[in-house]
């Protein structure tokens, strides 16, 4: 997909004037924080939870060379096949030479974030090769031709009356005057469409949501059953996963599943876990005859060993922009590319680069809801002030920001001079406001206050308040 | 058919040389290696919420609890006799053809079918013509109401997903607290780090919220998930 990223500021302006997408942001506030919430209350355990599955992913990311020999090992002992992807485009030419080798002509997928973000379906329509998203947000942002804008709900930018409007206008076989008003008719509408393509490809691709060491395993997390129906029906099976997906034991992967959905829904466990393990075994009557794993570095290695390498903890629930106050206002597509929010902030400088993603994390009050409802504890906002500081040092801050950071330094750093300076500035825009409480409008600040008003200046700075009151 | 060959062994290398510097600088190399066999081979509990710590009543009962809170529906039979007549009582209730799909499964095979003349069976895995399958589960997990199905001939993995219409045997005995109990029941039938090709855990019929976050039944999989415990 094309990187908009760079113009994160235009595309905030243009989702802050839309009236579809702000009716549809409102349902995620009120949704997904009620939700976590009550799942969070009735297990009392949850916190600790939190603090193992974090100690789970330490472990596993300082060793995880190691897990990835045994799990290679295993995956062939089952029959599977494990490819290496440096890049994007070499994760994309893997897949496409899958396809390729068994003649594919559609393929179906399951929900897959590494497939968005290796830009798969361009590239498989380009050799001719028809992908067909079965996921219900995915398959409505599909015919809609949008990328997703939240990592769990890829339509959750849309209202149903949009839904209504895209299947009326792609599926044109069907009557013209069938209701279609209701969720259940779309949800009835799609499934329809979807079954028999499920059954007539020739591929299926998914994405996973884990790999076990222990035992060569891949897992998806679903609600609808669509990703079970896509890697069971086709002949092949094709898993694209990213190489923070490790986790060494089926103990292990518990403990952080148990946080997952609670952290993702709300709901205490998705509807279908599904662990796989290589190809149809011989006395087999159902299941793909060929399993293939495409594991996709893409950036991913040099996080390693950096301040950035707890970035690789997460476990793509969506809570950080779920909760997020910037995400609420602006949706994920104005984020400009595959991953948004207050993860994406920090993931997507490393993917794409600074240079073009680093709007990102200014992107950010540093209110810290981000961190708090991590499931894996990653310092969120303390890595976008790395970011900060990258883009910083490598002067691509706009010189503006540079100068006024430059000048408020050089009073900073004398400060005989910042309190003379404070003072009277404190003072003069007491004497503008003329005794008024707010201030709707100060010169030079009209970015401030077309948005709220300024409160009244007292006439002193809280130094002076503090030493009047030093002596009570 | 032949395997499809793709050599990615270059990536393979680079990748590895990266991490082994990375991670490998301040611990020897026997030290890191030891630690992950020993996490493998141990594959010990990390924690286990109280929830499901019951005794064996306690527990079918928090499963009933958290499997109808998804939606699924439960009702118990004293034994496998029993079986076929609850099929045929739910199929009735719910207005479905008197028709069936099940795979070799030998509990189910068993089952006193001639008690249930006017149903009709059919075997093997699903084709997308099939309204009712039924599957006999190979454990199942009170903490959230969640059943666990191995693949194989006996209980094909197309039967859990294709039919609007999902109906599964579990027996009392191999219902267990948490996903650990199951794990530690996979490992004794398939071995020690060994699966089957699939295993699916299912926690009620198929769902989804992607239109404007309203829950929607039967999505992609079975709108109806009826599970028939038998206590004998």
């Amino acid at each position: 997909m094309d990187i908009t990223s760079p113009a994160f500021k235009s595309n905030v302006k243009r989702a802050l004037a839309d009236p579809q997408l702000q009716r549809a942001m409102g349902n995620v506030k009120r949704g997904f924080i009620k939700k976590r919430q009550a799942a969070f209350d009735k297990l009392p355990e949850f916190d600790a939870l939190r603090d193992q599955a974090r100690d789970i992913k330490n472990h596993t990311l300082a060793h995880l060379d190691l897990y990835y020999e045994i799990y290679e090992q295993k995956v062939r002992d089952a029959g599977g096949e494990v490819h290496w992807a440096s890049t994007a485009e070499d994760a994309r030419d893997i897949i496409l030479q899958i396809c390729q080798a068994h003649g594919a002509r559609t393929v179906t997928k399951g929900k897959s974030m590494i497939a968005e973000e290796i830009a798969l379906n361009d590239h498989l329509e380009q050799a001719g090769i028809t992908p067909v998203e079965t996921d219900l947000g995915e398959y409505i942002i599909q015919l809609r031709n949008e990328p997703p804008s939240h990592i769990i709900g890829p339509a959750i930018h849309l209202n149903r009356d949009q839904v209504e409007e895209s299947f009326r206008a792609v599926h044109t076989d069907l009557p013209d005057d069938r209701p279609l008003g209701e969720v259940s008719e779309l949800v009835d509408e799609a499934r329809a469409i979807l079954r028999q393509k499920y059954i007539d490809a020739d591929v299926g691709i998914t994405g996973a949501n884990y790999l076990v060491a222990e035992t060569g395993t891949s897992i998806i997390v679903t609600n609808e059953g669509n990703g079970d129906l896509t890697q069971t029906l086709p002949k092949v099976h094709i898993v694209c996963a990213s190489l923070e997906k490790m986790v060494p034991t089926l103990e292990d992967v518990s403990t952080i599943l148990r946080v997952l959905a609670r952290s993702a829904t709300g709901q205490e466990f998705s509807t279908y876990t599904t662990l796989s393990t290589g190809a149809r075994r011989t006395e087999d009557v159902d299941g793909p005859e060929e399993y293939h794993v495409v594991v996709l570095d893409n950036g991913r290695s040099d996080m390693l060993g950096t301040e950035f390498q707890d970035m690789l903890r997460c476990i793509r629930c969506g809570a950080c922009m779920n909760h997020c106050p910037v995400y609420h206002a602006v949706g994920g597509h104005a984020y400009g590319w595959v991953y948004p929010g207050p993860m994406g902030s920090v993931l997507t400088p490393t993917l794409i680069g600074i240079d073009q993603a680093g709007h990102l994390p200014n992107a950010s009050s540093f209110c810290g809801r981000c961190e708090a409802v991590c499931p894996m504890r990653i310092p969120l906002p303390k890595m976008m002030r790395h970011w900060r500081e990258r883009e910083f040092e490598r002067h691509l801050t706009p010189r503006t920001v540079r100068t006024s950071l430059a000048l408020w330094a050089y009073f900073a750093r004398r400060p005989a001079l910042y309190h003379l300076t404070s003072s009277m500035f404190i003072r003069a825009l007491k004497l503008f406001a003329f005794g008024r409480a707010r201030l709707k409008s100060v010169p030079l600040a009209g970015g401030w206050t077309r948005h709220r008003d300024l409160p009244m200046p007292t006439g002193q700075t809280f130094q002076e308040m503090w030493r009047a009151g030093g002596d009570e | 058919m032949s395997k499809v060959q793709i050599d990615t062994k270059a990536n393979r290398d680079r990748l590895f040389d990266k991490m082994r510097t990375t991670l490998g600088g301040a611990v020897d190399a026997a030290t890191r290696d030891q630690a992950v066999r020993k996490r493998l081979e141990r594959h010990g509990r990390n924690l286990v919420p109280e929830r499901s710590n019951l005794d064996a009543a306690g527990q079918l009962e928090l499963f009933r609890v958290q499997a109808e809170a998804v939606s699924a529906t439960v009702v118990d039979v004293d034994s496998h006799a029993d079986v076929p007549e609850a099929i045929t009582d739910y199929l009735r209730q719910h207005n479905l053809p008197a028709r069936i799909k099940h795979g070799a499964d030998k509990v189910l095979t068993a089952l006193p079918w001639d008690k249930t003349p006017a149903l009709a069976r059919d075997h093997g895995p699903a084709h997308g013509d099939d309204a009712v399958s039924l599957s006999h589960a190979f454990a199942a997990v009170a903490e959230t109401g969640t059943l666990i199905l191995a693949s194989g001939p006996d209980n094909p993995t197309s039967l859990n997903f294709l039919p609007e219409n999902h109906i599964v045997v579990l027996d009392a005995s191999t219902l267990g607290g948490s996903y650990e109990d199951a794990w530690d029941s996979l490992r004794k039938t398939y071995g020690e780090g060994t699966l089957p090709r699939a295993v699916n855990m299912i926690s009620g019929p198929s769902r989804t919220a992607d239109v404007e976050q309203t829950i929607q039944l039967g999505a992609h999989g079975p709108r109806r998930l009826h599970v028939i415990v038998v206590k004998g």
